[in-house]
């Protein structure tokens, strides 16, 4: 393997050698290398096979842009990423690297087929190709195409690094750390003002890294760059981040950084979190993010050993890497011109310089010539040649625009540059408008929508000189506009590299240009001639022929390719590029891990749970639990060998036959009270309050303004001013707001005050024949005979030495009492109760049996037998509606027409043919099974349950004109048979009299 | 993410303490009973939507709770101002300097 390290140059550790590997090969770069300039150190271009023609490509550039050399990266079990770009991954000791895209190997690779397939893979093909017949969608293209391509392999193992986030406050951020960015920090941080200064990769500096000989304030470019970075670091009020990327910049300058925190470390400190999320406000934003170099469009452009001019003066001057000894520069800009200069410096032997304009300053040419290299000017390049390396190129005279005379040229690399593109991804996020330079040919920041600046190359301008006055004067008006007193310092450079050059469609050719595989986009493999087709077949709009071709599409979201795109989509539509348009940048700049944006919200801390105080009982006697809402709730609780059915027919059984105990304090508990507390129960609900007993209690029916059910739940009156009122476990936040919401905006004059109690008090549900002898001795202070404590009454006692608010409710059809105690004394009231309970043999029961015990009595829930489109008609609950109440909240709506109309669903109760069926939930429900596909679905089982008490399955659905349909046979087809049932109106299975509850 | 101002708390907070509540200035009724089919249908479902300046109504639920008026400009997203319950529609010229 031949080194191409240069001797001390660089900016890399020459004394610290780092192992890696690629691809299972054992390899050597130095600290400071990136995996990209290790891999070139080693005399490697060859990094990847492209997305979908899996062509052999190399690196092309030495930043974020990256479109080729993707990678997967490996530190250890659960720390394998997918598509790391070798140019921004840091090397660090051990690192393990593999190509992507390519199988069985990168250098022979199966899927390199596509390439000769071409014409079937071109623009549109997602569209064309797959269309028809749906078959071969499923069989064919789809399998094969998911074998064929992806970018990367997903992980398949959790991740098992831990994220961070921060919030901060700074007067003035600064996104880049080049040239402009450090001026702009000197500006602002001198007057005082607190500053942030940001740069994506390891090291502030920018193109100063790559750009050594440059004398500014009459220092060498690194020398000035230690002393600036030295004297930011003595000014408290400024930080610096590196390998902190600005993702994305959102309203009123609120700005998301992603900080690479620990990949580049050879070993990472216990709990060091892998990357941070910087959720940053600031006064200021001054944008200081450079330009992006473009490629030249050509046939063969992408061939390993193609890349772009500037990466390789970064490569040669910030890592001491020569990417190749026999260079030829292809250019547009005199940028690459000094890229040559560089490398014959540095013992490189550049073969020729191609410039595609007729026009070049002579002091470029007169130093080429000393150099020994030759100048090609006003030429076209139309054709290289190399296996997994260009070993030669084809470049042709112009003539009246036309390709003439070719020439091969050897050489081992080819060095292109198409000029630069101004970096305005986040200024777009602002949705700033951008406006077209026609003499730049890039577009430049026009109106702005926040208080941010945009300096140097950012703005089209170029040179050190340039860059460093302009980031001066933004970081000055940065800090002004914060309200500092700031004065603005001149910079001196000398050795400067100012320069200039023109942008230009896909290069003249004189083969047939629909043959040429001239690459826009790279990554996701679009070519010159994709667009030129897309314009063909009719797209217009640049945001069609992006999604036609997927030109900029793909992760790197066209840094490289989208002005190069926009050329030659407006030469083919014969508009200017304005009229053409360029597509939208949306966050994130670059991709950015989920662990990022997941920031601690992660295994434990992902969501809340919300446990009830009696649920470490229910743990200790082995529940099942299921999420419902935030809470988890015992589900049932199976004892050894039993499954939940078996568990919940014994907990329905023993229910029933004596007394069954249930922790119902998930129940939603607001209370409303004050001296408007009943004329403002009777305005939020259906039933009437106002005659409703000190004592009492009563089922309630909240509609939403539009007359459907939002929300029920048992109402207790405790005082003339005090109602205790419950919800559903997962409606409470929405039933407290919707009346917060009525009170403060509606009926401010109501004195009423409404808390949320949920939490405060802890509820044991006991029901059962034996529910009574069970608490009867634990209660002081109340008489609860049947006499004296009927159904629904509701009272204030102590039970079990606890404070405790008393209900007579049933929704289980049983005698059954509702004991609310205090939160802290919950599980103390359930361990009490339980003990005494053996002698009546209690059973502790979960959701499931509850649901089962409900549905018996059809009893409904909100949520499941109704789906915000069921009026009280329609759920049969007329009966809640206080009928003499000139108003409540929706009932006028229960008149209008809609709500009167024949053809509504209403809910009914459904009985199998078969009384051992038992339906599933939400399956759907057909009048004639034999109707031709896609059939008229009249409704779907929304409760289905096997009840023993009733002796077969039971069901409720609701169904289209169900009320009218007693005893119709209806249908519900299955994936393998059809099964019928009979409609009854009455969905009250158990005991219908109420005899049990009245006990 | 948004800073909004909250007309109670008097202090500009992170989107995040929010919730919006729709369009403002729509009162219910005090008779419904006395209202057309039409006219109820129009009180429950149809909304301005305006491209330009939007009057509606945001509530600090994870804060002072209560609910307040704004007027945001829809094209921008941009805040003009908040104002508490109750008090009268703020005049659109003199947010905007134009008319609407
Ligand atoms: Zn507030």
């Amino acid at each position: 393997m031949t080194s191409n390290r240069l001797p001390n140059r660089g900016r890399v550790d020459h004394g610290k050698p780092v192992r890696f590997t690629f691809d299972g090969k054992a390899l050597q770069g130095l600290a400071g290398d990136t995996l990209a300039s290790a891999l070139l150190a080693n005399g490697i271009h060859l990094m990847g096979r492209s997305f979908k023609y899996h062509r052999p490509r190399g690196v092309v550039s030495a930043g974020s842009d990256e479109p080729n050399a993707l990678m997967g990266t490996r530190r250890g079990a659960g720390q394998f990423e997918p598509n790391t770009r070798a140019t921004i991954q840091e090397l660090r000791d051990g690192l393990e690297a593999t190509s992507q895209n390519r199988w069985p190997g990168l250098g022979f690779d199966v899927g390199a087929v596509n390439d000769h397939l071409g014409s079937l893979f071109s623009a549109g093909f997602y569209y064309k190709t797959f269309m028809w017949p749906r078959a071969f969608w499923d069989r064919v293209y789809e399998p094969v195409i998911r074998g064929a391509a992806g970018l990367g392999v997903s992980p398949t193992e959790s991740d098992a690094d831990s994220y961070a986030s921060r919030f901060a406050h700074t007067d003035v951020l600064i996104i880049g750390a080049g040239p402009a960015g450090l001026a702009a920090a000197l500006a602002a941080g001198r007057s005082g003002a607190a500053v942030m200064l940001v740069d994506e990769t390891a090291e502030p500096g920018g193109s100063l890294l790559s750009e050594p000989d440059v004398v500014i304030d009459g220092k060498p470019a690194w020398d000035w760059l230690a002393a600036t970075l030295a004297e930011l670091a003595a000014l408290p009020n400024v930080t610096i981040l590196t390998r902190t990327t600005a993702i994305g910049y959102y309203h009123q300058n609120m700005i998301g950084l992603a900080q690479r925190l620990t990949d580049h470390l050879d070993t990472v400190p216990a709990g060091a979190p892998r990357e941070r999320m910087w959720k940053v406000r600031a006064n200021q934003v001054v944008l200081t993010q450079g330009a992006l170099e473009k490629p030249l469009v050509f046939d063969g452009n992408d061939r390993p050993g193609v890349m772009l001019a500037g990466a390789a003066q970064t490569y040669l001057n910030r890592y001491g890497v020569k990417v190749g000894d026999r260079p030829v520069i292809v250019t547009s800009h005199d940028s690459a011109w000094y890229t040559a200069f560089d490398l014959a410096e540095a013992g490189a032997k550049p073969v020729a310089i191609v410039d595609v304009r007729t026009d070049v300053a002579g002091a470029l040419t007169d130093r080429a010539r000393e150099h020994g290299i030759e100048t090609l000017i006003g030429r076209t390049v139309t054709g290289t040649s190399g296996r997994l390396r260009v070993s030669s190129i084809r470049v042709n005279r112009v003539e009246n625009g036309k390709a003439t005379t070719p020439r091969d040229i050897a050489c081992d690399t080819v060095l292109m540059c198409g000029g630069w593109t101004p970096c305005l991804h986040l200024f777009s996020h602002t949705k700033g408008s951008l406006a077209w330079d026609d003499e730049l040919k890039a577009f430049l920041p026009g109106h702005r929508t926040e208080a941010v600046h945009i300096a140097g190359a950012g703005r089209g301008l170029w040179g050190i000189a340039s860059v460093l006055a302009d980031g001066a004067a933004a970081g000055t008006q940065a800090a002004l506009d914060a309200g500092r007193d700031a004065t603005e310092h001149a910079h001196t450079v000398e050795a400067d590299r100012p320069g200039t050059g023109i942008t230009v469609k896909e290069l003249p050719t004189d083969r047939d240009p629909g043959k040429a595989k001239a690459f826009i986009d790279f990554q996701n493999d679009v070519t010159a001639k994709d667009i030129r087709l897309a314009v063909r077949e009719g797209m217009r709009s640049i945001e069609h022929v992006k999604r036609y071709t997927t030109n900029g599409m793909a992760t790197d979201q066209g840094k490289m390719s989208n002005i190069n795109g926009l050329m030659i989509a407006s030469d083919a539509l014969g508009k200017a590029p304005p009229q053409v348009g360029l597509t939208t940048f949306r966050p994130p700049y670059t991709p950015t891990t989920f662990g990022t944006f997941a920031g601690y919200h992660k295994d434990a801390t992902f969501e809340l749970t919300r446990k009830t105080p009696i649920d470490p009982w229910a743990e200790a006697h082995g529940a099942a639990f299921e999420p419902v809402a935030l809470w988890r709730r015992a589900w049932y609780f199976p004892k050894p060998g039993e499954d939940m059915h078996a568990a919940v027919r014994r907990e329905c059984q023993a229910t029933r036959a004596s007394v069954g105990m249930f922790d119902a304090s998930t129940l939603g508990k607001i209370e409303v009270a004050g001296p408007d507390a009943v004329t403002f129960m009777e305005r939020m609900y259906t039933n009437p309050w106002a005659k409703l007993g000190v004592g009492r209690s009563r089922y309630g029916l909240l509609l939403g303004e539009d007359g459907f059910i939002r929300d029920d739940g048992v109402i207790g009156r405790l005082g003339p001013d005090l109602f205790h009122v419950t919800t559903t476990t997962g409606g409470a936040a929405r039933v407290l707001n919707m009346m917060e919401d009525y009170l403060q905006t509606e009926w401010p004059d109501l004195q009423v005050w409404l808390t949320s109690t949920t939490e405060q008090w802890a509820t044991v549900a006991l029901q059962g024949p034996n529910a009574r002898k069970l608490l009867e001795p634990f209660v002081e202070g109340l008489d609860i005979t049947a006499e004296a404590f009927p159904h629904m009454a509701a009272a204030e006692c102590t039970v079990a030495g606890f404070p405790a608010r008393l209900f007579r409710v049933s929704f289980t059809g049983e005698l059954g009492f509702e004991v609310n105690v205090p939160a802290r004394h919950g599980l103390a009231l359930w361990e009490k109760l339980w003990e005494a309970g053996q002698q009546y043999d209690v059973c502790a029961y979960g959701t499931e049996t509850m649901h089962v015990l409900r549905a018996e009595k059809g009893y409904i829930v909100v949520g499941q037998d109704t789906d915000g489109t069921l009026t009280p008609a329609d759920a049969g609950l007329t009966w809640a509606i206080g009928k003499k109440k000139p108003d409540f909240v929706g009932k006028r709506s229960l008149s209008r027409p809609d709500m009167v109309a024949p053809g509504r669903k209403q809910l009914v109760g459904l009985l199998t043919d078969d009384p051992t069926v038992v339906l599933q939930e939400g399956a759907q429900i057909v009048a004639d099974p034999n109707q031709p596909k896609p059939m008229k679905m009249l409704g779907h089982v929304t409760s289905s349950y096997w009840s023993d008490a009733v002796g077969r399955s039971i069901a409720m659905a609701v169904i289209t004109d169900g009320h009218a349909r007693e005893g119709e046979t209806l249908y519900i087809p299955m994936p393998h048979h059809i099964l019928t049932a009979k409609v009854v109106k009455n969905t009250v299975f158990y005991d219908p009299e109420n005899t049990r509850l009245s006990a | 993410m948004l800073l909004i101002h909250c007309p109670y708390c008097e202090q500009d907070l992170p989107e995040l303490e929010f919730a919006y509540a729709g369009e403002a200035h729509i009162a219910r009724p005090a008779d419904p009973s006395k209202l057309t089919d039409e006219e109820w249908r129009d009180f429950l479902f149809i909304r301005t939507n305006p491209r330009g300046v939007h009057f509606e109504r945001w509530r600090h639920i994870n804060g002072c709770a209560r609910f307040f008026n704004a007027a945001r400009e829809t094209v921008s997203d941009r805040f003009l101002l908040t104002y508490k319950a109750g008090e009268p529609r703020p005049d659109v010229a003199k947010l905007t300097g134009v008319a609407q």
